[in-house]
């Protein structure tokens, strides 16, 4: 298997500050890739690097062979990349509906093709009864669906969630899982994730990266990476082993 | 054309077609006083959705709407004016001249990261400065205006669009049915789509591909150019054109009316809102001067308070909640 | 000879600009406070410089002693204006701000010109006429007292926000909304504080404006863009910035009006407003957002 994207050395300071520092890694195409880290790790920073939202102090960012830096976060999300924000950003005043054809209309140019697309998407999710809600009316889990919607709706080779599974119960982070695994399954659409969540993290992912204090300090598959003493003493404490 | 008419529920259909066969005979029974005042509501439906296409759906706030409508106007007329070219083939360089300016105040803003109040700034900025350099250039006729020559042995030249107020009538009214149906059309497309997804939220929409600046680029010319059509009949029913008057701040002001009381963001807003303000101001100056108590000012009062108020109590605009109350919400 | 005469008019832009830029003052306070656009602004000059006249023809009252009084009731307005209808729009989107200080604004110009008429009205003073002579260069004293009289304002504003606790208060809310709500201060009245502070700095500058410009409603407008340009170029929040905006306006305003033509005057603001906008967001003295 070949690396879909592949991130080597890449720095971020922000006033002084390291975000994120001289990492690297690579994901596999068809690949559901994990990075952890406590919070103020870094993580967010690095999605937002891959993303286009600001440019890379160092390293070099490739997707699919092609470069990424320099891009757009718009030209980011043509080539294939997409995105949802930690904080979910739904376009408030549009029903759910029309917040995934937007998604959906980055591939179709024609409308009605975008709302049977969107339509697919929102099943997938469990949204289709509220498709004419406006979005600012959603709960905060149904806001974290949308935003996986519309990303996918984008139909992505590369999918960066950002914390999708932060403040759902353990049935509905149970019921994401499953949907973004079947997701995986069905259309080999490769997953970036951010989680706190470690039982989603443990379920899903192929591969993990821990970040702290923005460099990289453990890599592997879940099962390895959680026994490593690094990683215990920095993250997951005591507790979870 | 389907795109258009399916989503519009039966009673909408019906009474659309209805409002438009009784605007199409109304002037066998309307007077010439009347008539002026219908004239003057299809222009601002023609203007307001112009600016709501900016504002409503992509979220650009423009307060210079002037510029485009007065360069629109002034350069009709000139063309008219010094060579006999006729406002039809005059419309084409007055379309191109606004779109010029509107791309200039577009790529500054959206280039250099200009928002909100501060693009608004910006095109005001365009606009004062343009009445100003139109006041003192000699060609233009300066700050005493140009004047058209209205020849009543001409007044059959409709192909010249001299003619009475039926003429006008008529034709603004199909531009306005052309601008709103232009809206509608737009709005259900792709650019439309992107367009309330940058109003939303600019860094989201980036993020869902959208090339951002092309589509508020793409807005502000389409925006300019119907806003210049207005600009172009306007100066042909009025025969007179002054800088004071063509690119003033309250031109624009005049222009966002419509839209803001009748709902930005809608299709049906902007002919409301032209429908509510126009009649009322007209009527209130009307009032005021039987019974003499008529002073300059009153109906932009009346402006200002009516503003004030829809703004506080219903900022969405008058049409949304008027589609409730009248069932043509679609379910 | 020619020296002289732009020093002349060097120094007269000079003065009328410190008076544009206690008025931009006002403005930058309320803008960079409170985040309300202010759009109205221009027109409360404007019913500061008719309150001036009219107590003038009236009561014989100079300017520069009606400043006191007309500064007190436009604080009183600013404070209940802000209480009772602009607080319940802060936070909202600026074009509804917008839109109510605009229709705010055709009131009141609209108000002026059906009870005194478009005509402009001259206040006469005793030393309207009057000026001193330094070296080749004549100076209005009219304006010299309006522009000390306007440095006197600035810096008791300056001193306010400096010095007194209210004032501090006040300045937090501007950096940090949510943290001033946390500790406890009552932001909402200190927003009407600011906005009454803000319009009696504007009460000020059009009490001050009557020594040298005659009211009229038609200057509403005008002045309103005048602060406007004036606190971007100066620089949003930046006190100083308000100042040396204005006196850099005052004199190209100056400058055109004598090189080219006085109704090209403002022709530059607009310009030089394009270029900050383009260049220097932040204005000549404001920080980086």
């Amino acid at each position: 298997m070949s690396a879909l994207l592949k991130v080597e050395g890449v720095s971020k300071r922000f006033r002084g500050l390291v975000a994120v520092d001289r990492v690297s890694f690579e994901v596999v195409e068809g690949a559901i890739f994990a990075v952890i880290g406590p919070n103020g790790a870094g993580k967010t920073t690095l999605f937002n690097l891959i993303a286009g939202d600001f440019p890379t102090d160092g390293g070099a960012m490739t997707f699919a062979g092609d470069p990424l830096d320099g891009l757009t976060p718009d030209q980011v999300c043509r080539r294939g990349i997409a995105r949802t924000y930690q904080i979910v950003r739904p376009f408030p005043a549009l029903s759910v509906e029309d917040n995934v054809i937007v998604g959906a209309l980055m591939r179709l140019a024609d409308v009605d093709a975008a709302r049977s697309r969107a339509h697919e998407v929102l099943r997938q999710l469990d949204l289709y009864d509220k498709r004419q809600r406006r979005a600012s009316s959603l709960t905060l889990p149904d806001r974290k669906r949308l935003e996986v919607a519309r990303a996918l709706a984008t139909g992505p080779k590369l999918l960066l969630l950002d914390e999708v599974m932060a403040g759902l119960r353990p049935t509905e982070t149970d019921r994401m899982v499953a949907v973004l695994r079947e997701i995986n399954r069905a259309t080999g659409m490769t997953i970036l994730l951010i989680e706190h969540v470690m039982r989603a993290v443990m379920a899903l992912a192929s591969h993990v990266l821990v970040l702290h204090h923005g460099a990289a300090i453990a890599e592997g598959p879940p099962e390895a990476v959680v026994r490593d003493p690094a990683v215990i003493e920095s993250y997951l404490g005591v507790e979870t082993v | 054309m389907k795109r258009l008419w399916d989503p519009i529920p039966l009673r909408g259909r019906v009474v659309l077609v209805a409002l438009l066969a009784a605007l199409l005979i109304a002037p066998a029974v309307l007077d010439r006083y009347l008539i002026s005042i219908f004239v003057l509501i299809f222009y601002f439906t023609l203007v307001g959705q112009a600016w709501n296409l900016m504002m409503g759906y992509a979220g650009q706030l423009s307060l210079g709407h002037a510029l485009y409508a007065g360069l629109g106007g002034y350069v009709a007329a000139l063309l008219w004016f010094y060579f006999g070219i006729g406002p039809w083939l005059g419309v084409i360089p007055a379309i191109a001249v606004a779109m010029a300016f509107g791309a200039a105040i577009g790529w500054l803003g959206f280039r250099f990261g200009i928002e909100g109040v501060y693009f608004a700034l910006l095109t005001i900025a365009f606009a004062e400065f343009t009445r100003i350099a139109f006041d003192n250039m000699a060609f233009t006729g300066g700050a005493g205006g140009l004047f058209l020559l209205y020849e009543p042995k001409r007044a059959h030249e409709w192909w010249n669009l001299r003619g009475g107020p039926l003429l006008f009538y008529y034709l603004s009214l199909a531009l306005a049915c052309g601008a709103t149906a232009l809206t509608a059309w737009l709005a259900r497309s792709r650019l439309g789509y992107q367009w309330v997804a940058i109003r939303e939220d600019q860094r989201a929409a980036m993020a869902l591909g959208i090339d951002v600046f092309r589509a508020k680029m793409i807005a502000v010319l389409i925006s300019a150019a119907m806003t210049a059509v207005g600009g172009v009949m306007l100066a042909f029913y009025y025969n007179s054109l002054f800088p004071a008057q063509a690119f003033d701040i309250s031109r624009s002001i005049e222009m966002i009316l419509g839209p803001v009381v009748g709902g930005l963001g809608t299709v049906f807003g902007p002919i409301v809102g032209a429908f509510i303000l126009t009649p009322l101001g007209e009527g209130l100056i009307a009032v005021t001067d039987k019974l003499g108590i008529g002073v300059p000012g009153v109906k932009a009062v009346f402006y200002g308070l009516t503003l004030m108020i829809i703004i506080s109590l219903r900022p969405d605009g008058v049409w949304p909640w008027l589609k409730r109350l009248i069932g043509l919400e679609a379910a | 000879m020619t020296v002289a005469i732009v020093l002349n008019v060097l120094v007269q832009g000079v003065l009328t600009g410190l008076v544009y830029g206690l008025m931009a003052l006002g403005l930058s306070v309320i803008f960079g406070i409170v985040r309300v656009v202010n759009f109205a602004h221009g027109e409360f000059a404007v019913v500061a410089m008719y309150a001036t006249w009219l107590l003038f023809v009236t009561l014989g009252l100079d300017p520069l002693i009606s400043l006191l009084p007309i500064a007190i009731v436009f604080f009183g307005i600013g404070y209940l204006l802000q209480a009772t209808l602009v607080n319940r729009f802060v936070g909202r989107a600026e074009h509804e701000q917008f839109i109510l200080l605009v229709g705010l604004g055709i009131i009141i110009v609209n108000g002026l010109l059906m009870i005194f008429g478009p005509d402009a009205r001259p206040a006469n003073l005793s030393y309207s006429f009057d000026s001193y002579m330094i070296g080749p260069v004549i100076v209005d004293k009219a304006r010299v007292f309006a522009a000390a009289g306007a440095l006197v304002v600035s810096a008791a504003l300056v001193a306010f926000f400096r010095y007194t606790a209210t004032g501090t208060a006040i300045r937090a809310c501007a950096d940090n909304l949510t943290g001033a709500a946390v500790v406890g201060l009552n932001v909402k009245r200190l927003y009407a504080l600011t906005f009454g502070l803000g319009l009696a700095c504007v009460g000020a500058a059009g009490a001050l404006m009557v020594t040298i410009a005659d009211a009229s409603p038609a200057l509403s407008q005008a002045f309103t863009l005048l602060a406007f340009v004036i606190v971007i170029i100066g620089g949003l929040g930046s006190m100083a910035g308000a100042l040396i905006g204005g006196v850099l306006i005052g004199v190209s305003e100056a400058l055109a009006s004598f090189f080219l033509a006085p109704s090209m005057k403002s022709m530059f603001s607009f310009a030089l407003l394009v270029l900050i906008l383009v260049l220097r967001p932040q204005g000549l003295m404001g920080r980086r957002a």
